[in-house]
């Protein structure tokens, strides 16, 4: 009994109509070096701020060191001795680190006595945990590898036992991970009890003594990290899930319609996360490209379609430049051929707030035929989402009724059918049926293959990986901003799997 | 589905809410009146006889609403773009400046249907101007506006005192203003307009700038649901992403819309200006850039709810003025009070019911509120 550190029975929360966390069961052994793996919305975080009061859990119950606890702001979770190093650090840039440290926990009005206190308290935890770092340094002048050591630092001064440590390597360099991986060694023979949330195997397979697997909100799996394999936490990660059946001839490759080469894209910290990437897509085919959510995908679209500036490379459409490192813009883009069906439709796909024909036209909104000089020609604009509600069966068909009011699968029609009916040569499409009902899943896919059929080139990012392998002609896996490999659909789950878990060599390793 | 209050029908929205605000801000009203021992009914009975019990009081509440529907136009107009634009205030004072000059040339020898159409103009550029500058800053180096255009207020402000004191006022002259403008810079009154409603506006200086008010709030409905700008204006309003991806070029709106934003603030300069006064004073603007906000919040940012907003604080200006002219315990101050108090529960408190009575109608059953639109799976 005693040596559990935290205990989570029945865990469950609800956000709205999604299902975050259902009925999470979960033991930690006090002294080792937790992992808690998963995609990216598989519920890791929503469990974790649970834990650290940030949410309340609609149902189950916490126990620490065998004790049932309500936790319900994280004041309480630092009672318990629970500490939490977030993935976006939280401390205040201008500040030394002594007073990030303190920050909270200054005791009483007058610093002076708390600050000296501090100090030595600090030195003291240096020294135990050879965490050195200079306390009368200012954050923003820190590398991050040290901002994030200032966070571990503060967790120990409210006297953490338990440390949470959230994606904590992903705006590491690979030295500054290795010594994180060292700190969590150093802490765990001091007797601390740590939880890492991650999405990366290697990290996992590095440092945990127990790794516990999530998926779509579910706890799937808990292994002792010295009897499980990258292969079978890969699995249990994607999941095995019924192959969407779909009918598609095969493809008919023709001339080359964009032509990516060496793209590196940074996003908005100044991370890179697109490296070096090349590929062609043609005429008649449909390329997936698979990997676990923020391998860089996401910025690989928006710097095709002009909407983020890349650092360097060339992308050529129909076989014209385009100007990603400076002035490619999406609207211009959309004149030349290329739509873009968004990851996110709700933020960036569409504006909930207007009404389904207004939305009908976003992006095309300086065509000519929906104007009447610098007038929005209505009838135009409505005859036209009407003809497209009705080609697309989106429901309820009205293009007069506000687009929140539209359900996910409804809301990506009328992006899909803006997009598709301009009739463009290159459609990039991300997350087609991300938050889609079933029934409209099949609609979209069949859809997407026919674009591919009627000679398009269609570039298609999603993290469902039956999705990739049932759409696609070629697979390219991203990862860690890299394309990694380039698989046949038919290549084998187990082999896509380990080769978006960033495992090179993936062939013989699933052997 | 994350939209919290999504389902009210239009009527509760944009009727029953903002009346049931206006009702509470009265009542706190009535409890200070209360409190400095006048009686809070005759208190109101003054208030609405003073602003809409006689052709004069009319005339001047529609006056005082003439600058509250520029104002508030303004603000309205950055609201769909995301903006809020706080510097209605410092707009419109630099903006007297487009109106005086021209009358100061032209009114000896122009007619006033010349030095109308000048001074629109010249209002709309120089208020444009001053919010050009925010506009750009915001857009090009990510300046706050809600700071910036603070800061030009109080500039606005330093400038024209100087203007006025040591440009603009005649030699030998003690007042900071300019000369008397002739004929020329004079607005016609619109007593014809009042009149054939049977009304006698005596004294007040209703006039043209009223009309033209009108004709802008038609051309804003216009502009922003209607042309492809506003469209753009109001996807960069609600979804800075989307206007990302749709290609709208973000500073490029901004700019536009701080301009038209400042515009309409300046217009509101003619009324006081040409349309009152006839000659430029020192604070002619007198707060109402500020009262625009409260007239965009309560009139939602729509023209059909500013104007009903701009002539119910016009009445508070001019039934006010009449209360603390037949009460001498309620003082000028105490009128500021009360117009607060609106602004605070129809402006700033504006949601403040909005749950109950969300609440109240979904226990109607039905009754237009749950009506099951196929909503989010």
């Amino acid at each position: 009994m005693n040596d559990i550190a935290i205990e989570l029975k029945g865990i469950d929360k609800r956000f709205g109509l999604v299902h975050a966390n259902k009925d999470i069961n979960m033991r930690v052994r006090k002294g080792t070096i937790h992992g808690i793996i998963g995609e990216n919305g598989a519920g890791k975080s929503t469990l974790m701020s649970i834990l650290y009061g940030f949410y309340q859990a609609d149902a189950g119950d916490i126990f620490v060191d065998g004790k049932k606890i309500v936790i319900r702001d994280p004041n309480a979770a630092i009672a318990a001795g629970i500490g939490m190093v977030h993935q976006h650090f939280m401390l205040v840039e201008n500040f030394t680190v002594l007073e990030n440290i303190m920050l909270g926990a200054e005791e009483s009005q007058v610093l002076n006595a708390g600050i000296a206190k501090a100090r030595d308290e600090l030195r003291r935890l240096e020294h135990e945990y050879e965490l050195e770092v200079d306390p009368d340094a200012v954050i923003e002048e820190l590398p991050v590898g040290l901002q994030q050591r200032v966070e571990i630092l503060k967790a120990l001064y409210r006297g953490a036992d338990i440390l949470i440590l959230d994606e904590p390597t992903g705006v590491l360099t690979p030295a500054e991970a290795d010594h994180l991986f060292r700190i969590l060694e150093q802490l765990k023979s001091q007797g601390k009890t740590i939880l890492l949330i991650t999405h990366k195997l290697r990290e996992i397979m590095a440092v945990t003594d127990e790794v516990s697997v999530m998926r779509r909100g579910e706890m799937v799996a808990t292994r002792t990290t010295a009897e499980t394999s990258v292969g079978e936490l890969a699995e249990l990660m994607v999941g095995r899930h019924v192959l969407l059946q779909v009918d598609k001839g095969p493809a008919t490759p023709g001339e080359v319609l964009l032509s990516v080469e060496n793209l590196s894209v940074r996003d908005r910290r100044g991370v890179e996360m697109v490296k070096n990437v090349s590929f062609d897509l043609r005429a008649g085919e449909i390329v997936g490209i698979a990997g676990v959510a923020g391998n860089g995908q996401s910025e690989l679209l928006q710097a095709i379609s002009g909407i983020r500036r890349a650092v360097s490379g060339k992308v050529l459409l129909q076989g014209e430049p385009i100007h990603v490192t400076g002035t490619a813009d999406p609207s211009e883009l959309r004149h030349r051929g290329l739509a873009h069906v968004p990851e996110d439709r709700q933020q960036m796909g569409l504006v909930l707030k207007f009404d389904e024909s207004e939305n009908s036209i976003l992006g095309y909104h300086d065509d000519p035929k929906y104007l009447n000089g610098v007038f929005l020609n209505i009838d135009a604009i409505r005859k036209d989402a009407t003809d497209k509600i009705d080609k697309y069966d989106i429901r309820p068909p009205n293009p007069r009724l506000k687009t929140a009011n539209f359900s996910g699968g409804n809301q990506q029609k009328i992006v899909l059918a803006r997009e598709m009916e301009r009739d463009p040569a290159v459609l990039v499409i991300g997350q087609p049926t991300r938050g889609v009902d079933v029934g409209a899943i099949e609609f979209i896919h069949k859809r997407i293959i026919e674009m591919r059929d009627a000679g398009k080139a269609v570039l298609l990012v999603s993290v469902e990986l039956d999705e990739i392998r049932s759409l696609s002609d070629r697979v390219l896996v991203m990862f860690d901003g890299r394309i990694v490999g380039e698989r046949a659909p038919d290549a084998g789950e187990g082999e896509l799997g380990l080769l978006m878990a960033g495992v090179e060599d993936s062939k013989e390793a699933a052997q | 589905m994350s939209v919290p209050y999504a389902k009210l029908p239009a009527w509760v929205d944009y009727g029953l809410i903002p009346l049931i605000n206006l009702i509470v801000a009265f009542l706190v009203a009535g409890l200070v009146v209360l409190a400095v021992g006048e009686s809070p009914l005759r208190a109101a009975s003054l208030l609405i006889e003073g602003a809409f019990g006689y052709g004069e009081g009319i005339g001047f509440t529609l006056y005082y609403a003439t600058n509250f529907i520029f104002t508030g136009l303004a603000v309205a107009v950055a609201f769909h773009c995301g903006l809020f634009n706080i510097g209605g205030e410092g707009q419109a004072y630099v903006a007297g400046l487009g109106v005086a000059l021209p009358c100061l040339w032209l009114d000896q020898f122009a007619p006033w249907y010349i030095v109308f159409p000048a001074a629109i103009l010249g209002a709309a550029m120089v208020g444009g101007f001053w919010a050009m500058i925010p506009g750009w800053l915001q857009a090009k180096r990510g300046s706050h506006v809600v700071i910036t255009t603070i800061m030009f207020n109080f500039i606005a402000s330093s400038l024209m005192v100087y203007v006025l004191v040591d440009v603009l006022k005649p030699a030998g002259s003690m007042a900071p203003q300019t000369r008397a403008f002739a004929e020329g810079g004079q607005l016609p009154r619109l007593d014809w307009l009042l009149a054939s409603v049977g009304l006698d506006i005596g004294g007040a200086p209703f006039n043209m700038s009223f009309l033209l008010a009108l004709v802008a709030a038609f051309v804003v409905w216009v502009v922003i649901w209607r042309t492809k700008l506003g469209y753009e204006i109001r996807t960069m309003g609600h979804s800075p992403t989307a206007a990302a991806y749709a290609g709208i070029r973000q500073s490029r709106i901004i700019v536009i819309t701080m301009i038209m934003s400042g515009a309409l603030a300046g217009m509101m300069a003619l009324n006081p200006i040409m349309g009152d006064q006839h000659r430029m004073q020192l604070d002619f603007v007198a707060g109402a850039g500020f009262v625009g906000i409260a007239v965009a919040l309560m009139g939602r940012s729509h023209p059909v709810g500013i104007i009903p907003a701009a002539i119910l604080f016009g009445m508070l200006y001019q039934g006010g003025a009449e209360i603390s002219f037949e009460m001498p315990q309620i003082s000028r101050d105490m009128i500021t009070i009360i117009q607060g108090l609106v602004i605070l529960f129809a402006g700033a408190l504006e949601n403040m019911f909005r749950p109950a009575i969300t609440a109240f109608f979904a226990t109607l059953g039905g009754a237009g509120s749950d009506k099951p639109l196929p909503a989010a799976e």
